[in-house]
């Protein structure tokens, strides 16, 4: 029999402090479906995603049941489009419309994979690519994006930065009478990661397995709750507790991933335990980093106090779980966090405090709303700081900002759902241009020339 | 298969009598039976055997929730595997 108060701290975790499984995803080649021509490509994606994510949603809700934990979202995840594209890239679209329709017959969630990798070069097939990204954000609903601009390998690709700076802006205006919407839909990144569960950066990469499933974790609230039960320990304990709760955590994760591979027929993949706010209150990073004593996130304290959290996450995750990947850590997505938003409202958090978080946690400026007249140059150069931070640090960054349309500081965005809403925070008014307009590649650090 | 079943919320009589005879119509054994008063609430955990159960798992936690509600108390079963996962190593 089982020690009762196990028992009883399972239920409160998932009854009162929102653990949940994030997202179930499944990872899909697209490489068999390479047709020559645009239409038997889409056709043959659209059949592949169907029958091999048939059960995806009939599985999860079932194991949701079974186990009593809830499973929030459906996702799919292929080989980066840009690839299964190439021999016609102009007509890219038909190919993201057919993998978007396919998201919607199957009833997931969203589906990524419109992406393209680009850290070292782009060729003319890839910007064709690229070029059609903010038509077919605007035209589908479930479909993501990610761009990969950068590695610590390669260095930073500055012509397609400054490409992403143009994209993002025309995404912007293609999704207007939304906000700019198409922008939450499409990330860039340096260091992608192949094997990432969460969106709207999944992708599924070439070094992957035909059909894998891969499960993404969170608990922000559990971690919450674990830091209130001992207010007056110092960080050493701090550190132990967090790591012990995520260790808790990651294993529920770890037995629905594997339950989920076997029955979906699928290779397990990996099990991503991050800290993933959502806009319900008790379910944020930002009331987190409050409870270890900042008065706002934002304030001084705020890097040291992410570090340490996003550290003991990891080390709690890597022991509890044979396949740890993707990006496993803590996000920071300003509009999907209740604590970044009023922190962001009452003008203690700002855009270039965020970047000095995003260079000790997963992943980095994430669901960002700024005013819709900034220019292009701008956010490819918001992109390339991004970028160097990942490049430098060997870690995943990444950026997923709204330019919205006719908005400014003062207004707010609001996405609805899990994507939540974002103040309009402002950027630096002196311009970037001429440092975008170069291009060219930065170099790899010389750390990386490890061979 | 085994399952826990939790039962929690205000005390009052006959919880155990009804929740036992929901589980015994639905061919459900119960192997063992902890019960207690924890932070106020009355808190049952039960272990049970679901390999005569009449219906599959994922139905009779919709059941079991279902029934809680018309008591008035929270009931959850699980498959026991998310409590070894979470609290074993």
């Amino acid at each position: 029999m089982f020690n009762k108060y196990d028992v009883i701290e399972t239920v409160n975790m998932i009854e009162r402090e929102h653990l949940d499984i994030r997202t179930i995803t499944m990872g899909i080649s697209l490489l068999p479906c390479i047709a020559g021509s645009a239409d038997e490509t889409a056709k043959r994606v659209y059949d592949r995603v169907c029958s091999q994510a048939e059960n995806l949603v009939k599985v999860a809700e079932s194991l949701s049941k079974e186990y009593g934990i809830p499973i929030v979202n459906k996702r799919v995840s292929v080989t980066p489009a840009s690839i299964v594209c190439a021999p016609f890239a102009a007509q890219s679209a038909k190919v993201g419309k057919a993998l978007d329709k396919a998201a919607s017959a199957l009833g997931i969630d969203f589906l990524g994979g419109y992406s393209a990798l680009v850290h070292k070069g782009m060729a003319d097939y890839e910007k064709t690519f690229i070029e059609t990204i903010p038509e077919v954000l605007a035209t589908t609903e479930k479909l993501c994006s990610s761009i990969n601009i950068g590695s610590s390998k390669s260095g930073i690709n500055m012509d397609a930065v400054r490409l992403m700076g143009e994209i993002v802006k025309k995404t912007a205006e293609l999704t207007k009478d939304r906000d700019g919407f198409g922008c939450a839909r499409l990330v860039v990144f340096c260091n992608a990661v192949e094997d990432n569960p969460f969106m709207a950066g999944a992708f599924h990469g070439v070094g992957e397995s035909g059909t894998v499933v891969n499960v993404g974790v969170s608990g922000p609230g559990v971690v919450q709750h674990a830091i209130e039960s001992i207010p007056d320990a110092d960080l050493t304990e701090l550190a132990e507790m967090i790591k012990r709760t995520a260790f808790k955590i990651t294993r529920a994760g770890q037995l629905v991933a594997r339950e989920a591979a076997k029955r979906l027929g699928a290779e397990f993949g990996i099990v991503d335990l991050s800290l993933a706010p959502t806009p319900a209150r008790g379910d944020s990073v930002a009331q987190i980093l409050e409870e270890m004593g900042l008065e706002s996130v934002g304030t001084h304290g705020t890097t040291a106090c992410l570090a340490m959290l996003n550290d003991a996450v990891k080390k709690g995750g890597v022991m509890a779980s044979s396949r740890v990947g993707g990006l496993s850590g803590a996000f920071i997505p300003v509009s999907e966090d209740i604590g970044m938003i009023e922190a962001a409202e009452r003008g203690g958090l700002n855009i270039d405090k965020l970047e000095a978080m995003t260079a000790v946690c997963s992943v980095g400026l994430d669901m960002i709303a700024v005013p819709g007249d900034t220019p292009a140059s701008t956010i490819s150069a918001i992109i390339a700081d991004e970028a160097a931070i990942g490049m430098i640090n060997n870690k995943t960054t990444a950026v997923r900002i709204i330019p919205a349309p006719g908005k400014d500081v003062g207004d707010c965005v609001n996405f609805g759902g899990l994507l939540g809403r974002a103040p309009i925070m402002p950027v630096h008014k002196e311009s970037s241009n001429k440092f975008i307009s170069r291009g060219g590649l930065i170099p790899a650090p010389i750390h990386s020339n490890k061979n | 298969m085994r399952a826990v079943v939790t039962v929690v919320g205000k005390d009052k009589t006959g919880i155990i009598a009804k929740v036992s005879t929901f589980l015994a119509e639905k061919g459900v054994n119960i192997l063992d039976i902890s019960q207690t008063i924890l932070q106020d609430y009355f808190t049952m955990i039960m272990l049970v055997d679901l390999s005569g159960a009449k219906e599959e798992l994922s139905v009779l936690a919709t059941e079991s929730a279902e029934m809680g509600e018309k008591i008035g108390m929270s009931i959850h079963i699980q498959h026991e595997e998310i409590f070894n996962a979470m609290h074993r190593i």
